[in-house]
């Protein structure tokens, strides 16, 4: 099977759905002959032309508009934010017309939208180039979100999304674009709300999210040396959301951790944590821990490696856990 | 006016019915806000009838509309039951978006009314995405998108300027200039008198009409229309009108000049366009006939509407999502 980064399996997953779905559009910046500000797309101008790979103007709330619109009257669209920071300007679009329209027009009409958006987390690019909202975008009904981690799943999930009649965002990370994994050539989907089990273990969960599943992987290897087995859980889609494997993880460990780059005040673990004390609150040997970032905007340059929770800050946590 | 001496009389009286209706309806929509059967607000369109029913009337069968919260009135304009629309102001399950959008999200997609929106100028770049789907998909169909004056001070009304002249899209923009937010005049909220200008900027033809002109909003929409089927680009054309009543229902009601809802009435579109049908020679009672005829089937709606169940609790979670295969 060949061995293919996380961008590159992005990259594959759209050109096969384009090829497939011969309406499908992408919109976004610099996202023709340049491929996009990460690169993620190679050769899809060359191959499907400036009418399906359009360069826009920089302008996200009515890019995310546009693809609201063609959405709604039979093309699928996929739009490019650049960074997840700038999703703050297409706010609107996304909260109040995607996620909503399908609802308030008495199913009438269907918002088949993806819009990839990347954490720029980990790169020390600053307080506007940094964040990981997602938590933002997981309080909003009607909006599905996929975050996965890893290239398989991210070829996988994509192409659920890219399949799917709702608005599905799709949140990518530059600092796991590189790394590669397994991923097949052939045709295959992995739906939204299944977590995924990265790594077996009896003594702790730990749940963790985007560009912290390789450091919590990191942490339970070393860990493993101590004797203490961590289970690894990547929800990998945030809506809908797989309490249920979360939840029986917690019921054999009785201990859980869960990690995340976001900011520690409502964040996804926040909500994690409340759901597994409403669904396996007597199995909890310890209260559940959280690991995320801190509650600071991120500083430019040496500072913000301090922000957000490594290896070695998971790992203390999950032997405080066990002491 | 040269332009409608090719047309019959009938579809003339035809827009006329419309207007009344649309004036019947907002009529209706007031009073039953005040007895408590709508709820949350409602935003009429009173004084401004002239311009859906004169930009609809351009557009062919295939043609989509995207709309306003204020936008009952291009409802009616682009053929969508009146019964269906109110039982949604009631919020009942037989309204046009069953009884879950109410009076500010109207939607009719079998008549081409992609939906009135509550989020001012929200819906411009949405009507921009429409209009690039028609391109690509080879539909000929033009897109009409109406917003207000407010909406003209907002980004996405800029940024839909600039993609789709830039895309030379099939797109018609109506602003509907009524001359005030909440309460607000324009001359105190907007630069430059004319929001037209804004378009030119651009490099988008734009002109300002009197919005209150049935046959001259018609016969412009007929000319913006026919660019951008050509393929020559977006147009815009602002119509200056007035809004007699409140911003909306739930809203306080003080203007700036209490005269001023006098001199609006001189303006009022619909005895304007009666005289002007009585001069082309329609019987002055077949006006009376349409104006009873409309305003029946208004009263048809109301009474529709208020005989259609409410939405059961159970149903509020039902519909977030599409299902597969929709």
């Amino acid at each position: 099977m060949p061995v293919i980064t996380m961008r590159e399996a992005i990259d594959q997953a759209i050109r096969e759905e384009m090829h497939r779905q011969p309406e499908l559009v992408l919109l976004g910046q610099d996202i023709g002959a340049y491929g996009g500000t990460f690169g993620v797309y190679r050769g899809l101008f060359e191959e499907f032309g400036p009418e399906r790979v359009r360069d826009g103007p920089l302008c996200e709330s009515a890019t995310v508009g546009f693809g609201i619109g063609l959405a709604i009257s039979g093309v699928r669209a996929v739009v490019e934010v650049e960074f997840m920071d700038f999703t703050t300007f297409a706010m609107d679009q996304i909260v109040n017309q995607a996620a909503k329209m399908h609802y308030f027009t008495g199913g009438q009409l269907t918002v088949p939208l993806v819009i990839r958006t990347p954490i720029v987390s980990r790169m020390g690019m600053g307080p506007q180039h940094s964040q990981s909202l997602e938590a933002w975008f997981m309080h909003v009904p009607g909006l599905k979100i996929a975050i996965p981690s890893n290239a398989y799943d991210a070829k996988g999930l994509l192409k659920t999304a890219l399949r799917d009649p709702n608005p599905v965002l799709f949140i990518e990370n530059v600092r796991l674009y590189g790394a590669k994994t397994e991923v097949p050539e052939s045709d295959y989907c992995i739906p939204l709300g299944q977590a995924r089990v990265l790594r077996s273990g009896s003594d702790v969960t730990l749940v963790a999210i985007s560009a912290a599943v390789p450091e919590g992987l990191a942490a339970a290897e070393e860990l493993e040396q101590e004797g203490i087995a961590v289970e690894v859980i990547d929800p990998r889609s945030l809506n809908p959301f797989d309490t249920a494997t979360l939840a029986d993880s917690l019921r054999k460990t009785g201990r859980m951790v869960i990690t995340h780059d976001a900011c520690r005040t409502c964040g996804v673990a926040a909500e994690i944590s409340q759901r597994m004390m409403e669904e396996a609150f007597d199995y909890l040997n310890a209260p559940i821990t959280r690991i995320t970032g801190l509650d600071v905007p991120t500083p430019s340059g040496y500072l913000h490696s301090t922000v957000v929770p490594d290896k070695s800050r998971i790992a203390d946590a999950i032997r405080s856990l066990m002491n | 006016m040269i332009a409608t001496t090719d047309r019959t009389l009938n579809s003339l009286l035809g827009l006329y019915n419309q207007m009344v209706m649309i004036r019947a309806f907002e009529e209706s929509a007031i009073e039953l806000f005040a007895k408590g059967l709508i709820t949350g607000s409602t935003h009429p369109c009173i004084g401004q009838e002239a311009i859906p029913v004169g930009a609809c009337s351009a557009l062919d069968p295939n043609d989509l509309v995207l709309a306003t919260y204020r936008g009952h009135g291009a409802a009616i304009a682009k053929g969508s039951p009146p019964k269906y629309l109110m039982a949604e102001l009631l919020t009942r399950t037989t309204g046009c978006c069953k009884g879950r959008g109410g009076s500010m999200h109207l939607c009719d997609k079998e008549r081409g009314l992609l939906g009135t929106n509550a989020i001012v100028a929200a819906h411009i770049p949405i009507a921009g995405g429409v209009a690039l789907s028609s391109r690509l998909r080879k539909s000929r169909q033009v897109v009409l998108c109406f917003f207000g004056d407010g909406a003209s001070c907002e980004g996405e009304f800029f940024e839909t300027l600039n993609m789709s002249a830039l895309w030379k899209l099939p797109l018609v923009f109506i602003c509907e200039n009524n001359g005030y937010a909440i309460s607000v005049p324009t001359s105190k909220s907007q630069a430059t008198p004319d929001i037209a200008d804004r378009a030119r900027g651009f490099g988008i033809p734009a002109i300002s009409i009197d919005g209150n002109d049935l046959l001259e909003v018609q016969a412009r929409t007929a000319t913006a229309v026919a660019h951008a089927r050509r393929g020559d680009g977006p147009f815009m054309i602002e119509c200056k009108t007035v809004r007699w009543e409140r911003h909306s229902a739930f809203s306080a009601g003080r203007y700036d000049n209490p005269d001023e809802a006098q001199r609006w009435r001189k303006v009022d579109p619909i005895p304007r366009f009666a005289k002007k049908l009585l001069v082309m020679g329609a019987p002055p009672e077949q006006l009376s006939a349409e104006e009873a005829a409309a305003r029946a089937t208004i009263q048809e709606a109301v009474d529709f509407a208020l005989n259609s169940p409410l939405p059961t609790p159970e149903s509020v979670s039902e519909g977030i999502y599409a299902d597969h295969g929709t």
